[in-house]
């Protein structure tokens, strides 16, 4: 079958296609070259002309699946009674606002346009929970960020002075039992820390255990990931989330990888200085400085939008010490497994508390002060930030500089007057937006068909209609194809898919690595190592999901 | 079916004890489980329970699957409110019950939802600060058991996460200390190996709201005048709270199906916020037992699939939360529903007595008092099938094998059938 899709403005970044009126075409689910000479026979055509297309977005870090998320829904039923949502269509029944269900999660991604959400915060422990949630949000390719830098056993190779290499085959052997696409780190070792009643853990302060620092668990991760050639860096969570001063910390985390490949995730939250009478200030213009100058690294934001959510976060240590601030006043923190933890905080981010304020201009500066789209990425931090269902808006705070200016003119005036944001004039460009939401995303985590729309790209295509409104345009997309199937068609799910699962699985001496964990696994956990790692029938055995493993560098 | 050869399988997780014990060594003979090495009671019962019916029965007579998911079906369709319980089962099988429960408007309820929601009624009211069970294998050092029995519903809990040989952390871990506050244990295995017995600081069951409601007072520094407390001396209470304080890492761990009186989820409120003040000062945390009969399974399930973990009604086409109106016994026993589908694969457990019609999807070996409309034996994930399942603390899933081919159908298939045998739904 041949589907055209005619004179559409195409917005495809990887191959440097600016909004030209261009025809593709879809086959078998791929797009394929223009069919010139043969005797073309379209099965199906999308007249497209008057509308930007690009290929289906990808949120490169979002919390959709995972112990913390459903944890967040039982904490918070009134987050579910409160948006209803009734089985209608070819959709079935949900509910939800920030942490909604996960059907719903797959049907509201799809009716925005995009078609790839990472989880990234997979405990290893935790990891098949991750999958299996996953494997009900439909419409959705997934993927997942296995965590390490808290886990007892890798603290003890650490502190131990293992050689990289061990490090290596554990890093490796995590990826590849956890069925993850790349390794996170939350607060690195503060986790651990925590449970031995530490209650913070700076960049260079010692695990008061094992005697290892965060700056040390960072170099060992970011070199076992460059050295296994998994395509995407380190992904970090960083010590001392949300602290006052944390910028410091931020710019010596930055310079103490000593320019191996790193992705500072929510960097909003690490962007904070101690200047003014309220000893908070925005560090945008420094983070934005030294992502501007260091190419090694890579941020997605973690913008906040005011409203109601929760936060769900792996960093139970600072998850605890911002109870405080609980709305409603109820929260979860735990410890789990000689793995990991996590932190549950539901939040309202207010316009008029100068803190809250603050967070929103500080986002949107580091968006707009990042000189590299490449190397900036669209995120809220689903939902720790505002929920997903915020980015249209978020896009247009991003691209019109008046609608920007406007909202400004609204929030705590203390705030404003301390943020440079109203002197800013960038507006982003849909050239740009398609970067930061597709080609620079697929490009980061290694995803060599998606993000694109060149010839063999897998045929992942959102349809717009161009319109003044950024917000609205990106709100509801004309059409929707995943894998070259028509699933939305004028904002409404036309068909049910389900997505695949990106991973890669770095090659490792796995005799070796497993001649420790076995043992390990035997004396100190509750669970048989085989019973541990994931098997690939346990997520393709039900005939929806199929893994798809993406080559790591080095690799065919 | 005569397969005479015998067959061991090591390492076997069971879905039968809400600790998900995985160490276990089990023989297949044709149809014929047994535990060879690492059983107790629940899991022994569990897998070495036979199968004996092999038909689907209609009104008690034998009649094709097709027919009974046909009659099924039907059923559900001519149905104003069916609620659906039992759910000692996996992942898979509760994912497709509430698929058809979404399609056929019905009710969602465990069959031990009300213990469960002792706990989840705490969850959602103020949370509480948890852990899980490497956690307490390698960290506990002071053990606060409350008003519970552990060893008779979770007879391997000691010796697996008590009294192991050694910890990470090098701890001697017979000199872990086990107190049981309100209720005295059934058997001798809290007792340490060096023969050290836990102290016991009973209370009749009837005061443990006020016990919990004191040490929890007393854990947020504020001082009773009374003298005595449920006939507890007020200095043991604040002996205990000091010596939580003391430790590095105390646990409090409770069985919430034992808690068996009204608003016992305050009782857990108090004790999880004691938990909470005592983190000013040390790390301390909750250990809610559980999981049985696949009850943490359904919970998760069911929350990150409709948004709630128990008791969840699609009667207007959207996922409602009601702890009280949507308890199926409630729901029988007032004639609100006009039927029960029981889907229960891992226990033998049969479904309540109940003049309404009554549908069956459940383990091969279960017997009735009265027998329903319908009965689909089926096989066991696990056993029959691979699978997965949740432990108690709710962070664990564990892959579940196929150990025999019992040549039975698979819950989920039934249930998916049922749904495609409703046709698309009518707007």
């Amino acid at each position: 079958m041949l589907m055209k899709l005619t004179g559409g403005k195409v917005y495809d970044p990887a191959h440097g296609v600016d909004g030209e009126v261009r025809d593709l075409y879809i086959r078998d689910g791929r797009i394929i070259a223009h069919p010139h000479g043969e005797a073309v026979s379209v099965d199906q055509e999308f007249d497209c002309r008057g509308k930007v297309i690009m290929s289906g977005a990808i949120d490169m870090h979002t919390h959709i699946g995972g112990g913390k998320v459903t944890i967040a829904r039982n904490l918070l039923p009134e987050d579910h009674r409160n948006d209803p949502v009734a089985r209608s269509g070819l959709k079935r029944a949900g509910a939800g606002h920030s942490a909604s269900s996960t059907l719903t999660t797959g049907y509201r991604y799809a009716e925005m346009g995009y078609t790839a959400g990472f989880e990234p915060a997979v405990l290893p422990i935790n990891a098949r929970q991750a999958h299996m949630e996953m494997a009900d949000v439909p419409l959705l390719d997934v993927g997942g960020y296995v965590m390490l830098g808290s886990d007892d056993f890798f603290l003890r190779l650490l502190s131990s002075g293992v050689d990289q290499e061990v490090i290596n085959d554990y890093v490796a052997w995590t990826v590849h039992s956890s069925q993850c696409i790349g390794i996170k780190v939350v607060n690195p070792g503060g986790i651990s820390a925590f449970k031995f009643n530490q209650r913070s853990l700076d960049l260079d302060e010692q695990h008061q255990y094992y005697g290892v620092t965060p700056r040390g668990i960072l170099q060992s991760l970011t070199r076992a990931v460059h050295e296994l050639g998994i395509p995407h860096p380190l992904h970090v969570h960083g010590c001392n989330l949300g602290v006052p001063g944390n910028i410091e910390t931020t710019l010596n985390t930055i310079s103490g990888v000593e320019g191996l490949p790193m992705h500072l995730t929510h960097i909003q939250f690490h962007s904070y200085g101690t200047e003014g009478d309220r000893k908070f200030s925005s560090g945008a213009a420094k983070i934005a400085e030294a992502l501007n100058k260091n190419p090694n690294i890579t941020v997605d934001v973690g913008q906040i939008l005011f409203g109601q959510t929760v936060t769900a976060s792996g960093d139970s240590m600072r998850q605890y010490a911002n109870h405080g601030h609980a709305h409603p006043n109820k929260w979860v923190c735990m410890d789990i497994e000689c793995d990991a933890g996590c932190g549950v905080v539901p939040f309202k981010y207010r316009d008029q508390n100068f803190v809250n304020a603050l967070q929103w201009c500080i986002g949107l500066e580091i968006f707009l002060l990042a000189e590299d789209p490449w190397r900036i990425f669209l995120t809220t931090d689903h939902p720790n930030g505002a929920p997903f269902t915020t980015y249209p808006h978020l896009i247009r705070l991003l691209m019109d500089k008046t609608f920007r200016n406007d909202r400004l003119a609204t929030i705590s005036p203390d705030a404003a007057a301390l943020s440079t944001l109203g002197s800013i004039d960038r507006e982003y460009s849909l050239y740009e937006i398609a970067i930061m939401t597709r080609a620079g995303a697929a490009r980061l985590l290694g995803l060599h068909d998606r993000g694109h729309l060149g010839a063999g790209a897998a045929a992942d295509i959102t349809v717009y209609t161009e319109q003044d409104d950024k917000e609205a345009m990106f709100t509801r997309p004309d059409y929707v194809f995943k894998d070259g199937e028509l699933i939305v068609r004028k904002g409404e799910v036309v068909k049910i898919v389900w997505g695949n699962v990106h991973t890669v699985r770095p090659e490792f001496d796995r005799a070796g690595i497993e001649s420790r964990l076995k043992p390990y696994f035997d004396r100190y956990h509750t669970m048989a190592m085989d019973n541990f790692v994931i098997r690939d029938w346990e997520i393709e055995d039900d005939g929806r999901s199929k893994i798809l493993v993406h080559p790591c560098r080095g690799q065919a | 079916m005569s397969d005479t050869k015998t067959r061991v399988f090591e390492r076997v997780p069971s879905p039968f004890c809400g600790i998900a014990s995985d160490d276990l060594r089990i023989s297949v003979d044709g149809q014929t489980v047994k535990v060879l090495d690492h059983g107790d009671p629940v899991t022994i019962a569990g897998f070495e329970s036979p199968l004996t019916d092999r038909a689907p029965r209609l009104h008690g007579q034998e009649v094709s699957l097709e027919t009974a998911i046909s009659h099924i079906a039907n059923r559900l369709k001519d149905s104003r409110l069916p609620v659906f319980s039992g759910f000692g089962s996996d992942v898979s099988e509760a994912r497709a019950a509430l698929s058809l429960i979404d399609r056929s408007r019905g009710i969602f309820d465990q069959m031990r939802a009300e213990a469960g929601l002792r706990n989840l009624l705490v969850l959602s009211d103020s949370g509480w600060m948890a852990t899980t069970l490497a956690e307490l294998k390698n960290r506990v050092d002071l053990l606060i058991i409350f008003g519970s029995d552990i060893e008779g519903p979770f007879p391997r809990f000691f010796e697996r996460f008590i009294w192991n040989q050694e910890t990470l952390f090098g701890a001697d871990t017979s000199k872990r200390e086990i107190v049981y506050l309100g209720t005295a244990p059934s058997g001798s295995q809290s007792t340490a190996p060096d023969g050290r017995k836990p102290q016991v600081i009973p209370c009749e069951m009837a005061d443990l709201p006020l016990v919990a409601a004191a040490f929890s007072a007393l854990a947020q520094g504020l001082k009773i005048k009374a003298d005595t407390v449920g006939g507890i001396p007020t200095a043991t209470l604040e002996g205990l709270v000091q010596r939580l304080k003391d430790s590095s890492y105390g646990v409090i761990t409770w069985a919430a199906g034992q808690l068996d009186f009204p608003h016992a989820e305050l009782t857990v409120q108090q004790m999880c916020k004691a938990i909470v003040a005592i983190n000013q000062v040390t790390r301390c945390a909750a250990l809610p037992l559980g999981g049985q009969d696949g009850d943490r399974t359904a919970s998760q399930v069911a929350s990150w699939i409709s948004g709630f973990p128990t008791r969840v009604g699609y009667l207007q086409g959207f996922p409602e939360y009601d702890p009280y109106h949507y308890g199926a016994e409630r729901l029988l026993l007032q004639g609100e529903a006009d039927l029960l589908i029981w889907v229960s694969t891992l226990s033998t457990n049969p479904p309540p007595e109940t003049t309404v019609p009554t549908v069956v999807v459940g383990r091969s070996g279960m017997v009735f008092s009265k027998e329903p409309e319908v009965f689909i034996p089926v096989g066991v994930p696990g056993i029959d099938f691979s699978g997965h399942m949740y432990r108690c603390d709710n962070v664990v899933a564990l892959p579940l094998y196929q150990l025999r081919d019992g040549g039975l159908p698979k819950a989920s298939d039934v249930l998916k059938a049922i749904e495609e045998a409703m046709g698309p739904t009518s707007s």
